[in-house]
């Protein structure tokens, strides 16, 4: 059996699965050290199944905590950054563009250094392996602990940084390296600023991790233990120490990936409404659909593949106002939905209210909604119907009708079917849909690169893309039988000689047992 | 326009000018907005100049980047490569640079003589040589009315440098291109060295200001909850050369066709009409920027007139590259000023160049 754990920044939630049977699941607080909140999650569904620790096969845990960290500037460490490149790129400080305050949190140690490849494979300059001594021995000096390192065309050849991370080791071995290659996609400016959020993640990454592993152990659970990562896959518990910053988009990707779990459906548009907003999102063959566009994290641009979600101001705590014309959200209660609704003995009129009041559900004190203007109510679930629809036409590509899954607290707004939506679903469980998310996740291995057709053949180069996407999930843990290619996507770039066209697969597998 | 200063508040609007007259190509501005930002912070002080305060004497060299975006995005354009190719122009042509010019409006190359204008105290000219962006650097209206793209310097971040002569602008190209591969396809080049009088009469003028004008008018909108587009329409009716622009249609990516070409990226985008444009198709085809917008057999607008596909709330606009089905988009359609639109100019960058068979008519005609 399996456990789901999704820390989010109110709730931490827990499931427990018996292969694709959910036994029991819960809702508890978000703690502090995180730790207590995870370890009270998890007794609860134990409790609530009476299944013994050691029949937990894995515990596969998703978490914001990271995302958090960037977007709140707190328990970020200060970061060495080194850029293999000169001559080239001598124009562009890392950096640049950074929000001052994330900037201040991690300092400004930059170090420019020889290196780098061109599109065609050829060294920009040799490593110039003394200067790269220098700087690991000031970085040393100036007792920065965490180093990132960055070179241009790293996702075509990433030899200078692996050699530079050795180098560096050499002779600062305390120090905690981010290599560019291992985490981003061509773009030297965002996949650098991913390596150097990474870089800044380290410490609370080992106290996170450290504390889930800490978990485990007061539970008696002996079972490997994953994270989820952006695109819905699992990563050792080991990797995400070393990467925390793949887990930022791993939120919406877990709750969508739950949703067609639970409703099974592998296309279709999922609707989470929660307290303050509704994210939309498309699955596609069971998963995400993803977004094409620079995504910026804590007002840092990145090329991390991400979700491509709407979000919307509609929730269960959105303020509602205006007699005639009535407006919905953005703005919200929050968390503080059960003090000041009216239902809960409070004096804002929420979205929720509006549900109690029209019958659709009956939540705290009725009679607190019984004087409300029938004819208001009506026409304020209107409207939250209505932006519901709009924010699902949106996401979808055609005009034709698709079925849709609602998941979330919020999906007691919705009354009745919706406009260009064929079948809606409401899972059981739904409100649990991350942890679910998290139980059932696989693990993938993914390719990004360019190559060149006319050396190597069209055929050839997405076999070899295919090979090697394969090999990193049985890295990840994939069991290899099970490994399957979703995705292969070929983009031709403007210009290059030689046929050159970027070729990205991507591959995933159920996590091998034991 | 009197002479100005660049300065970092104008540089959001001028970067999402700078990608309007992209027309979906020209590299992404973002790299080339990021290194002027640098040179800003710096204390940099660049001025853009009006075009009649030009001498007719004066010496005018243009500077850019050539290469793929692909590249661009991973080398750095080098601010000192560009530097040195103008001052390798320079002493082939026996003379100090007294400014500088865009050969290029669109994308990346519009903001890349603000960073040697930066580098070097040389004011730069409002204007370029293209009104947008164009794939080939023959496309310029400098070239269309007799100045000679070369001699054209290539050169890289190791001093590696090439110079092209060559008889015609098109064989200057086909030349160029061939370095810039051997260079990591991303060259800095220095080309069309003109008199301050040629700039006047064969430059495509006002274009610097206009992008910021364009960037301007998208963001005041945004800020004020009034819609973009109708704030676009209304800049190009008060703009300095009066011109023609109108949302041609609204719609959703449903389908989308790339392939590679000789190095290009050729394809097309259709989309299903929403809102006003409901119960209709729009096909739009591409070689590196947006060429044509057709419904059924009926033209919306031609290259060279602007055709520019915007998100259909923000009005950001939107790359050949950053394209994506189930976007809502407005496709825009912008007229260019005379000077691109003489036979001569047509024969250069109009519809027959790049293969398309129906004849050039002006967008206002069409819509």
């Amino acid at each position: 059996m399996r456990i789901g754990v999704d820390v989010g920044g109110t709730n931490t939630d827990a499931v427990l699965m018996d292969g694709a049977t959910v036994k029991a699941s819960i809702k508890a607080p978000t703690t502090a050290d995180v730790g207590a909140g995870v370890v009270a999650a998890i007794e609860g569904v134990l409790a609530r199944s009476e299944a013994a620790p050691e029949t937990i096969t894995g515990v596969m845990i998703g978490t914001t905590q990271f995302t958090n960290a960037i977007v709140e500037r707190r328990r970020l460490v200060p970061v060495a950054i080194v850029r293999l490149a000169l001559p080239a790129t001598e124009s562009l400080n890392p950096l640049i563009d950074w929000p001052r305050d994330l900037v201040d949190t991690i300092g400004r140690n930059v170090y420019m250094a020889k290196g780098g490849y061109e599109v065609d494979g050829r060294e920009i300059s040799p490593l110039d392996e003394a200067e790269i001594a220098r700087i690991a021995r000031d970085i040393a000096a100036k007792g920065l602990e965490s180093v990132a390192v960055s070179s241009v065309f790293a996702p075509l050849n990433n030899a200078q940084e692996d050699r530079a991370a050795e180098l560096i080791r050499a002779e600062h071995p305390n120090a905690q390296i981010t290599l560019s290659n291992e985490i981003g996609r061509v773009g030297l400016i965002e996949r650098e600023n991913a390596a150097v959020m990474n870089a800044a993640l380290v410490s609370l990454s080992a106290k996170v991790v450290g504390a889930f592993r800490d978990s485990l152990k007061e539970l008696k659970i002996d079972a490997p233990f994953f994270i989820s990562q952006n695109d819905g896959t699992l990563m050792s518990a080991a990797y995400v120490e070393r990467y925390p910053v793949l887990t930022f988009a791993s939120g919406p990707t877990n709750s969508m990936r739950g949703a067609a779990f639970l409703s099974d459906q592998e296309n279709a548009v999922v609707v989470d409404i929660g307290g303050t907003t509704t994210d939309v999102g498309v699955l596609a063959r069971g998963f995400p659909r993803e977004s094409a566009v620079a995504v910026d994290v804590g007002g840092v641009r990145t090329n991390f593949r991400m979700p491509d979600v709407l979000a919307i101001g509609l929730g269960g705590g959105s303020l509602v106002r205006g007699d005639d014309a009535i407006t919905v959200g953005p703005d919200s209660v929050g968390f503080e939905l059960t003090e000041k609704a009216l239902i809960f003995g409070g004096d804002t009129l929420t979205a929720t209210d509006v549900a109690v009041a029209s019958g659709l559900v009956d939540i705290g004190d009725r009679s607190a909604v019984a004087g409300l203007n029938g004819a208001a109510v009506q026409r304020g679930l209107e409207t939250i119907h209505m932006m519901v629809e709009d924010a699902i036409d949106r996401m979808k590509t055609s005009a034709d009708p698709v079925p849709a899954i609602l998941v979330g607290g919020g999906s007691i707004l919705i009354e009745r079917d919706l406009a260009g939506v064929s079948t809606l679903s409401v899972p059981e469980h739904s409100a649990v849909a991350n942890a679910i998310g998290a139980a059932i996740a696989q693990v993938g291995g993914e390719v990004d690169r360019v190559f060149s057709y006319e050396q190597e053949g069209r055929e050839n180069a997405i076999a070899q893309a295919k090979d090697e996407a394969q090999a990193k999930a049985v890295d990840a843990g994939a069991e290899p039988a099970s490994i399957e290619i979703i995705e292969v996507e070929e983009i031709p770039l403007a210009y290059l000689p030689g046929a050159a066209c970027r070729v990205r697969v991507k591959a995933v597998g159920d996590l091998a047992e034991g | 326009m009197p002479t100005m200063k660049m300065h970092l508040d104008l540089l959001p609007d001028f970067l999402r000018g700078t990608a309007f007259l992209g027309t979906g190509g020209g590299g992404d501005p973002y790299v080339g907005g990021l290194i002027l930002r640098q040179k800003l912070e710096e204390g940099a002080d660049i001025t853009i100049m009006d075009p009649m305060e030009l001498d007719d004497d004066d010496f005018v060299v243009s500077v850019a980047n050539m290469g793929a975006p692909t590249v661009m995005v991973e080398k750095i354009p080098s601010a000192h490569a560009m530097v040195e190719c103008l001052r390798s122009i320079e002493r082939e042509k026996g003379r100090k640079a007294d400014a500088l010019i865009a050969a290029e409006a669109g994308g990346i190359n519009g903001t890349l003589p603000m960073v040697v204008g930066a580098m070097t105290g040389l004011p730069v000219v409002d204007g370029d040589g293209m009104g947008r962006a164009f794939p080939e650097l023959q496309m310029c209206t400098f070239g269309v009315y007799g100045v000679p793209a070369s001699p054209i310097v290539l050169r890289d971040e190791h001093g590696n440098e090439v110079i092209v002569r060559a008889r015609s602008n098109l064989e200057s190209e086909w030349f160029a291109r061939v370095v810039c591969t051997r260079m990591g396809t991303k060259s800095e080049i220095a080309l069309y060295s003109m008199s301050g009088k040629e700039a006047k009469e064969t430059g495509v003028l006002y274009t610097t200001t206009l992008a910021m004008e364009i960037g301007r008018s998208i963001r005041e909108a945004r800020e004020t909850q009034s819609d973009p587009f109708t704030g676009l329409a209304r800049y190009f009716e008060t703009s300095r050369d009066k011109r023609f622009c109108a949302v041609l249609f609204e719609g959703k990516v449903v389908d989308l066709l790339r392939e590679t070409t000789r190095g290009w990226a050729i394809g097309r985008v259709i989309f299903e009409g929403i809102g006003e444009s409901t119960g209709e198709r729009l096909e739009v085809r591409f070689q590196n920027e947006f060429l044509v917008a057709q419904q059924g057999k009926r033209m919306l607008g031609m290259v060279p007139d602007l055709i520019c596909i915007l998100d259909q709330e923000n009005a950001e606009p939107i790359t050949t590259e950053g394209l994506k089905y189930g976007q809502r988009v407005r496709v825009v359609g912008v007229s260019v000023p005379p000077v691109m639109r003489t036979p001569e100019a047509l024969e250069v960058f109009g519809p027959k160049y790049f293969g398309i068979a129906d004849v050039y008519t002006p967008i206002e005609e069409l819509v």
